[in-house]
């Protein structure tokens, strides 16, 4: 078989990339927002929420 | 590539009822998902498993196997051809063991405790990663059915533990040629098994079985791995497991089980789990001579110590005596991995898993939008910063990994519909190979690279004909003079199509 390791981008045509990640700024502000977020959520019930999440052993 | 598939089971809790029996739960899922699909699903076709079947050649005596060993209890029918007759049985299902195949070709069912989504068999890494997450919609499709008729809800969890001792599966099948011996394959294959961690690991809070030491570790799986190799799943977990049941035809074909995976919500580890370990696999088809050199000497002890490194310089000892990183361990394979790319696919998976070895060896951090284990870590390092305290010489102690906040935030990461994960790739912080109108399509339709094609079609479009659906069957019911069932055989992974179908097709 031939070698086809790629270097670059030259199979554009074949493979659709991803849509093209938002600037760094929008993206750091959307994290800063998730993780307050997480942080308001995770004040009152963690415990709770931790100690309730028990399952079954699986394969 | 070469034809691989990906099996889920979910957690599974009621998050008004902790204590609810997560079997019956389950089957009430799958019955729910039955309804989400419209009557296009079928029962599963339990004709032809063979649990039992050792790839070392051997078969475990049905009086030493454990009653989770055994999921051939119906009856067995080693048929051949194309298509064989079968008489009719009851129609009576264990509520136990719900099942439902479903039009993308995929089957959801009850595996021990936990739902499970077992994907249709696709052809490439990308089509692993839309079939794993048209699973996940499928789940959450019955999740909201679920509520609708019972009145109480589930939530579901794409990981593999709940932090208290229990540790449930997400398992890879690769198709491998027959005629390479099983054991050279299990040896070769270990030292990918156990480094490839840095690269797809979905991070867990917690050290140990039963988390009993604080810290975080790089895979949900890894504190598992008891065995480097044996026919167990539920206890005594091996690196390689030796299950025999190629569900294609012997003569030609393996299944490699791969039971050491964690389930991953962030599309690079899965595309890179399926596609890297693929070309893997290839080498050792090619009987590569590189791959000898990177043999661990205690692949077990290895597995752990690669897990809870996360500065990722733990040297690993060889067989050869020599030692190496887990990063140049995966750095070596793939170069080697290099020779047996043969189309554009393959090319595409290199270069992604040189762009994450490259990131990760840089610094993690600039690998945190690719690899789940960072992106899980930074958002639990940027909490602990958020709430740490400040001692009496001033110094500020972030939030130890001890506190249930951190541990909240690990299980919560992988909630389907609205877990962190989610909530972090709609941010746009986690690279995305797919997108959401590909999976909706996923969801309704199978891949057309292999037989799952068949076996959607028929379920799709005739699911009043199909008695029942398998791996590598299709159960058909229909006005026939012997007054049989009829057993369609798909013993070739690769095909897509089948003549019985296209009579059907034309006649309707």
């Amino acid at each position: 078989m031939p070698q086809t390791h790629a270097t670059g981008q030259p199979y554009e045509d074949d493979a659709p990339e991803p849509a093209p990640a938002p600037a760094k700024a929008e993206s750091t502000d959307a994290l800063d927002s998730l993780l307050d977020e997480i942080d308001d959520s995770l004040q009152t019930n963690a415990e709770q929420f931790v100690r309730s999440f028990v399952q079954k052993g699986g394969q | 590539m070469r034809v691989a598939g990906i099996e889920t089971e979910y957690g599974i809790v009621d998050p008004a009822a902790p204590q609810a029996n997560p079997i019956l739960m389950s089957s009430r899922l799958v019955s729910a998902c039955r309804l989400w699909s419209q009557g296009r699903t079928a029962p599963w076709d339990y004709g032809g498993e063979d649990p039992l079947q050792d790839q070392r050649g051997m078969r475990r005596d049905r009086a030493t196997a454990g009653a989770d060993m055994l999921t051939d209890v119906h009856e067995w029918d080693p048929a051949h051809g194309r298509i064989s007759l079968r008489r009719r049985r009851g129609s009576w299902e264990d509520p136990a063991h719900l099942n439902a195949v479903l039009a993308n070709g995929a089957r959801f069912y009850v595996d021990h405790a936990h739902p499970e989504y077992s994907g249709p068999e696709v052809a490439t890494a990308r089509e692993a990663v839309l079939w794993d997450r048209a699973g996940d919609q499928i789940a959450l499709g019955a999740a909201e059915r679920y509520a609708e008729e019972e009145g109480s809800r589930v939530e579901l969890y794409k990981n593999n533990v709940d932090g208290k001792g229990a540790s449930y599966g997400t398992h890879e099948n690769f198709l491998v040629r027959r005629d390479l011996d099983f054991d050279t394959l299990a040896r070769l294959i270990t030292s990918h098994l156990v480094t490839r961690q840095v690269v797809v690991g979905a991070g867990r809070v917690g050290l140990g079985q039963r988390g009993e030491r604080e810290g975080f570790q790089i895979s949900q799986r890894a504190d598992y791995m008891e065995a480097e190799i044996g026919l167990e799943t539920t206890l005594r977990r091996p690196i390689v497991n030796t299950r025999d049941e190629p569900h294609a035809d012997r003569k030609r074909w393996r299944r490699l089980h791969v039971i050491i995976g964690d389930a991953n919500c962030m599309d690079v580890p899965t595309y890179l789990k399926i596609g890297a370990t693929s070309l893997v696999l290839s080498a050792i088809e090619a009987e590569d001579d590189r791959l000898e050199a990177l043999v661990l000497a205690d692949p077990v002890a290895a597995v752990s110590a690669v897990s809870h490194d996360l500065a990722l310089r733990a040297e690993l000892t060889l067989a050869s005596g020599e030692t190496a990183t887990a990063l140049e361990i995966q750095r070596a394979l793939l170069e080697i991995a290099r020779t047996y790319a043969e189309d554009v696919e393959d090319a595409l998976v290199l270069e992604r898993w040189e762009q994450v070895l490259d990131a990760l060896g840089r610094d993690i951090f600039a690998a945190a939008k690719d690899v789940e284990w960072v992106a899980k870590l930074q958002l639990l390092g940027r909490l602990r910063d958020k709430n740490a305290t400040v001692d009496s010489e001033g110094v500020a102690r972030p939030l130890a990994w001890s506190d249930p906040r951190l541990a909240a935030l690990d299980l919560q990461w992988s909630r389907l519909g609205d877990g962190w994960a989610t909530r972090l790739r709609a941010a746009g912080a986690v690279t995305a190979l797919v997108t959401d109108e590909e999976v909706a399509r996923a969801v309704a339709a199978p891949p057309a690279s292999t037989r799952a094609h068949v076996r959607g079609a028929f379920v799709s479009r005739h699911p009043d004909m199909v008695d029942a659906a398998g791996w590598s069957t299709v159960v058909l019911d229909r006005e026939t003079r012997h007054g049989k069932l009829e057993v369609l055989h798909l013993d070739d992974p690769l095909q897509t199509g089948h003549p019985v179908l296209d009579e059907l097709d034309a006649a309707t």
